[in-house]
């Protein structure tokens, strides 16, 4: 199957890329051959099986309920690109 | 027309664990902004969520208290969008498996008639962070502290005709949650949040009408304008030949009004998934049962105990039993004093009124339940009169001692020596001849004059059943 | 000094022939003299490797005398490794100081290893040639011109290069196997749950596995011994007892039952490489190992399986480089939208960019059945396949790869060509299982890996089979000439 500009612009937003003029075409085009390769699978009959998501298929842990972190704010921000008073900032956040 | 309305509401409820759902994080309330905001919290590269049992267990909790299926197994998604307050760029959460299953929830209408409304599922998710709006150069502060804390997400079927059997809900919701304790409740603080979903359609049709969404109401009265609000806006609207169209929409408490959310217009496409990093989350029936052993009495178990064990009328009964914290101080109050209707009274009349005036909480009320039981017991013993208990009891909402004590300092103690009352008693007669004479032959209304001159003179000490009697007896003398 | 493998150098430490300090600094030169030519290492961090080397040598006078005590390892770029720079081979990263450690590097350094510094790698781990890192293509060492494979083609160079005696690397669809088959050298995919991903940044989180990436099979023993186990952590690692995979290294071989699939010896298969492979199966009949035929008839299909599950993955762990807590943010963003799309579209490269589309598409409404559910139900066959022929037999081999190293660039317009390049070691990491390259031969100068499958939690069958082999033969012991 293969992808048209738009639906390439679209998966773009969905995940937060910005695809230049220039660059479009290529996409287009690598994504359409990635997804003619991956598209095999359409031909195989899984009907009946399971979903396998972890290939243990174990069963999660739990973790009791006890607070063991302490305030780390100093450090964890010296890696923000922008940050005062505590706060993280970010450009105008509109609802 | 004649319109109805529909509405289903999907609440947002904080459990009152210590740490966070995936994280060893404080969970507590109103700390320094983003000092609760582990690595974990921050979704920094390469870290990893490992689940809080605490969270499983009162979700449990709560699908037990619904009378709801408990899934054996369930399991975590990823719910993909971006915002500044949603650290990894998605929420955990569930969707193809919630831990709880359909349930249900009775309310009771204005007119005495209980309902039932109708639980789609609960589902466990980390709550997001927040945006600060105030103004950094332009820029939007954003404090990850809540962040992680857990939620569970009940979803409602449509089941509520107007805001009131909605805020009834809402309340009854509240009652619970707080009851089995995996909500402090506070909603002030956010811990309980409702989205609103509503929907007009002619009286009598069986379709559902477009529905609109409005999100993040932290109080019942909000909650209650904001549906009549959108009610009144859904039918102009549709009389005035338009369409309602679906969208998510923002209610202001402070101006009453409401506007259409704008950044949740565009269509979104979350790509929910099972999330990699968290694997199916397996319990059995002994895990379910440990839980539910645990659970403590459910308001509308109690409700019932307080009718048939106390006598109460089925409202004193709800009444009493809304309040986990309010339904254990009226229980020592009764054992206190022995009078299940008095104690009721007082709980429901007295103690209420200065808990809303004093804008206290029960559980920081100055005045012990056992206190309160004891000065009821001093009423029935005739130690002092209803009128002076309530002299009693706001001296012991001032601190002023034991019940008593104040008593005692008051000089509040009722006179029940009948010799003292007579006497008072032939002084009044005296000093009101015609008044008396007619009261004698047959202008009833006038003992109550006599008895509130004798209660006048004894400073109010006399018992005034006593007075009653004398006064009784002097008319046939 | 240079040529010994991390089992001698941590007996001639032992024996006092020379200090950690000695040894690491010859190491350190060693990378400055020559990965200015090889690009093997993103960051080098001589004065902590010396400082530890000290601390070490201290720990060693003090009577401690644990195996990897004071022994130098270079780390993949991808695990998190407290004040040093973790880029994972992006721009995104380029300014990223982790302040954690990972458990992999963390257990590493418990153990006394000292770190020489980062190696270089495909940006987040995708790609099979190290060309797509931010910070230049690898060389192999084997020939300049050509790719060392990847993802972990720095960690795999640093070895075959003898930059460094030993290192970590991470295996998600091959990226351990691949370049360690690509530059000669032996590499190990622990089962997934095995070694810890906490601290390492995800690519495809339910295949991610951390793994020794030294020159022999022994040496591998060494650095799982010290990586292994479980950690509370992370929800996936699984709580199951570490053997001491040295110990079983001198198993005699007689009896073992040896699968060759059908599958891995089509068309696709150099005959050089197949020759190569065949002759190293030889080997382990003459040791007295029984080989016999098997099927694994939907090797073919793991490779989109795994080309849309790992992206799907991958398009959702990435969402966290959004420019807000850290890492690169745009300059100048004129909104919230324009400091997500910029932000993201300036700090990745294309690559990455295409996996992260491919898995966004894969995820949306109306193809997720199509294509994630049903690559999950084809993963539910693919590890039946290997469960019914683990029943049989005692380890599956084969190539590790379908054809030796390319040239760099030769591959790199249609992201499809090399895709394919992963046809062999992709269904390994969809079933989860332990999988292990050792060189075997070479085909015009170029190393040639053999793959080793064994079952889950069977590490040390496939080191004990890589030790034997290793005694029998002499591919591991070469090296490129400088």
């Amino acid at each position: 199957m293969s992808l048209d500009r738009s639906q390439v612009e679209t998966v773009a937003k969905l995940a937060r890329l910005a695809i230049d003029d220039s660059e479009i075409n290529d996409y287009v085009s690598s994504l359409s051959s990635i997804l003619d390769l991956v598209d095999q699978l359409q031909a195989i009959d899984t009907t009946g099986v399971e979903p396998l998501a972890n290939p243990l298929d174990a069963a999660q842990r739990l973790r009791p309920d006890a607070v063991t972190e302490t305030n780390q704010r100093e450090a964890l921000q010296t890696n923000a690109p922008q940050a005062e008073a505590g706060l993280f900032l970010v450009p105008k956040v509109i609802e | 027309m004649q319109w109805e309305t529909v509405i289903g509401l999907e609440i947002h409820v904080q459990l009152s664990t210590k740490s966070k759902i995936f994280s060893g994080s404080s969970t507590a309330f109103g700390a320094e902004p983003n000092t609760q905001a582990n690595v974990v919290d921050l979704g920094l590269p390469g870290v990893l969520p490992v689940f809080n049992e605490g969270a499983l267990k009162k979700a449990i909790a709560f699908g037990l208290a619904i009378d709801a299926e408990i899934n054996k197994k369930s399991f975590f998604e990823r719910k993909n969008y971006f915002y500044p307050d949603l650290p990894k760029g998605y929420q955990t959460t569930q969707l193809e498996s919630p831990i709880v299953g359909p349930g249900h929830v009775d309310i009771m209408l204005d007119n005495g008639e209980t309902k039932r409304v109708r639980i789609h599922h609960a589902h466990l998710e980390e709550d997001a962070g927040k945006s600060l709006h105030e103004d950094f150069h332009g820029m939007s502060g954003i404090d990850l502290n809540r962040a992680g804390t857990p939620l569970i997400e009940i979803v409602t079927e449509p089941d509520m005709r107007n805001s009131a059997e909605a805020v009834a809900f809402a309340k009854k919701l509240h009652t619970i949650v707080t009851a089995i304790g995996i909500c402090d409740g506070e909603m002030s603080q956010g811990s309980m949040r409702f989205d609103v979903n509503v929907s007009i359609r002619p009286k009598g049709s069986d379709v559902y009408g477009t529905r609109t969404e409005t999100k993040n109401l932290n109080s019942f009265r909000f909650m209650e304008e904001a549906i009549k609000l959108e009610v009144e806006r859904q039918i102009d609207v549709i009389e005035d030949g338009g369409k309602v169209i679906q969208e998510t929409r923002l209610y202001n408490g402070d101006t009453k009004t409401a506007r259409s959310m704008r950044s949740k217009e565009e269509a979104n496409d979350y790509r929910y998934f099972p999330c990699p990093d968290l694997l199916p989350v397996e319990i059995d029936d002994d895990y379910i049962n440990a839980i539910r052993g645990t659970l403590p009495e459910l308001p509308d178990t109690k409700m019932k105990r307080f009718e048939s064990d106390y006598g109460l009328t089925e409202y004193d009964a709800s009444v009493l039993s809304a309040n986990g914290d309010l339904a254990d101080y009226f229980e020592v109050v009764v054992k206190g004093c022995n009078d299940a209707k008095l104690a009721a009274n007082w709980c429901m009349g007295e103690l209420s009124k200065y808990l809303n005036q004093s804008k206290r909480d029960i559980r920081d009320c100055p005045i012990t339940a056992d206190s309160l039981g004891l000065l009821l017991a001093r009423i029935k013993d005739d130690t002092v009169s209803g009128k002076a208990a309530k002299t009693v009891f706001q001296a012991l909402a001032d601190g002023e001692g034991s019940v008593d004590d104040i008593i005692d300092a008051k000089g509040l103690k009722q006179v029940t020596d009948s010799g003292a009352i007579e006497a008072i008693v032939d002084d009044v007669i005296a000093a009101n001849r015609d008044q008396f004479e007619e009261l004698k032959s047959g202008k009833d209304k006038l003992i109550g004059f006599f008895v509130g001159q004798v209660m006048k003179a004894s400073k109010g000490q006399a018992n005034p059943g006593q007075v009653n009697a004398i006064l009784k007896k002097k008319m046939a003398d | 000094m240079l040529n010994k493998t991390l089992k001698q150098l941590s007996d001639s430490l032992a024996a006092g022939e020379f200090s950690s300090t000695e040894l690491t600094s010859a190491y350190l030169e060693q990378i400055k003299a020559r990965d200015s030519a090889l690009n093997a290492f993103i960051t080098v961090t001589d004065e902590q490797a010396l400082a530890a080397a000290k601390t070490a040598d201290q720990r060693r006078a003090n009577g401690e005398q644990s195996p990897l005590l004071g022994l130098p390892i270079a780390i993949k770029d991808i695990f998190c490794t407290t004040g040093v720079k973790t880029s994972c081979g992006s721009k995104m990263l380029d300014n990223f100081i982790a302040p954690y450690e990972s458990t992999a590097t963390s257990k590493l350094s418990d153990a006394g290893m000292i770190m020489l510094g980062k190696t270089n790698m495909d940006e987040f781990a995708m790609g099979s040639s190290t060309e797509s890192s931010f910070y230049g293509p690898t060389k192999n060492p084997w020939d300049q011109e050509s790719v060392p494979g990847g993802s972990s083609g720095g960690s795999a160079v640093a070895v075959a290069a003898r930059l460094a005696p030993a290192a970590l690397g991470t295996d998600t669809g091959g990226s351990i196997r691949q370049p360690a088959a690509l530059c000669g050298i032996t590499g190990l995919k622990p089962t997934y749950g095995r070694v810890s991903r906490w601290g390492m940044i995800a690519y495809g989180s339910s295949f991610d596995q951390g793994g020794p990436m030294t020159q022999t099979a022994e040496d591998a023993a060494l650095i799982l011994n010290a990586i292994a186990g479980f950690d509370s952590r992370d929800s996936t690692s699984m709580d199951q007892p570490v053997e001491d995979y040295s110990a079983g290294l001198n198993q005699a071989l007689k009896g073992l039952r040896i699968g060759l699939p059908k599958e891995y010896f089509g068309d696709g298969l150099d005959d050089g490489i197949r020759a190569a492979v065949m002759e190293a199966v030889k080997t382990f009949e003459q040791q007295g190992a029984t080989v016999k035929e098997i099927s694994l008839p939907r090797t073919e299909l793991s490779i989109p399986a795994y080309y849309i599950i790992a992206p799907a993955e991958a398009s959702t762990n990435l969402s966290r480089f959004d420019g807000v807590r850290f890492g690169y943010r745009c300059d100048n963003p004129k909104d919230l939208m324009d400091m997500y799309t910029r932000t993201r579209s300036e700090g990745f490269g294309d690559e990455v960019k295409r996996r992260i589309m491919i898995g966004a598409y894969a995820l949306s409404a109306g193809y997720y059945d199509a294509y994630y559910r049903k690559a999950q139900q084809l993963r539910r066959m693919i590890k039946q396949d290997f469960q019914a022929a683990l029943s049989e037999v005692d380890v599956i081999m084969g190539p590790t790869t379908p054809s030796t190293a390319w040239k760099i660039g030769a591959k790199s317009k249609d992201p499809v060509d090399m895709y394919l390049e992963d046809i062999y070691t992709l269904s390994v990491n969809l079933a989860g299982l332990p999988g292990m390259s050792i060189p075997c031969g070479f085909k015009d100068g170029m190393p040639i890996g053999l793959q080793v499958i064994g079952n889950y939690f069977d590490e040390s069958r496939l080191l004990n089979i890589g030790h034997q082999f290793q005694l029998a033969t002499d591919w591991h012991t070469k090296k490129p000439a400088v």
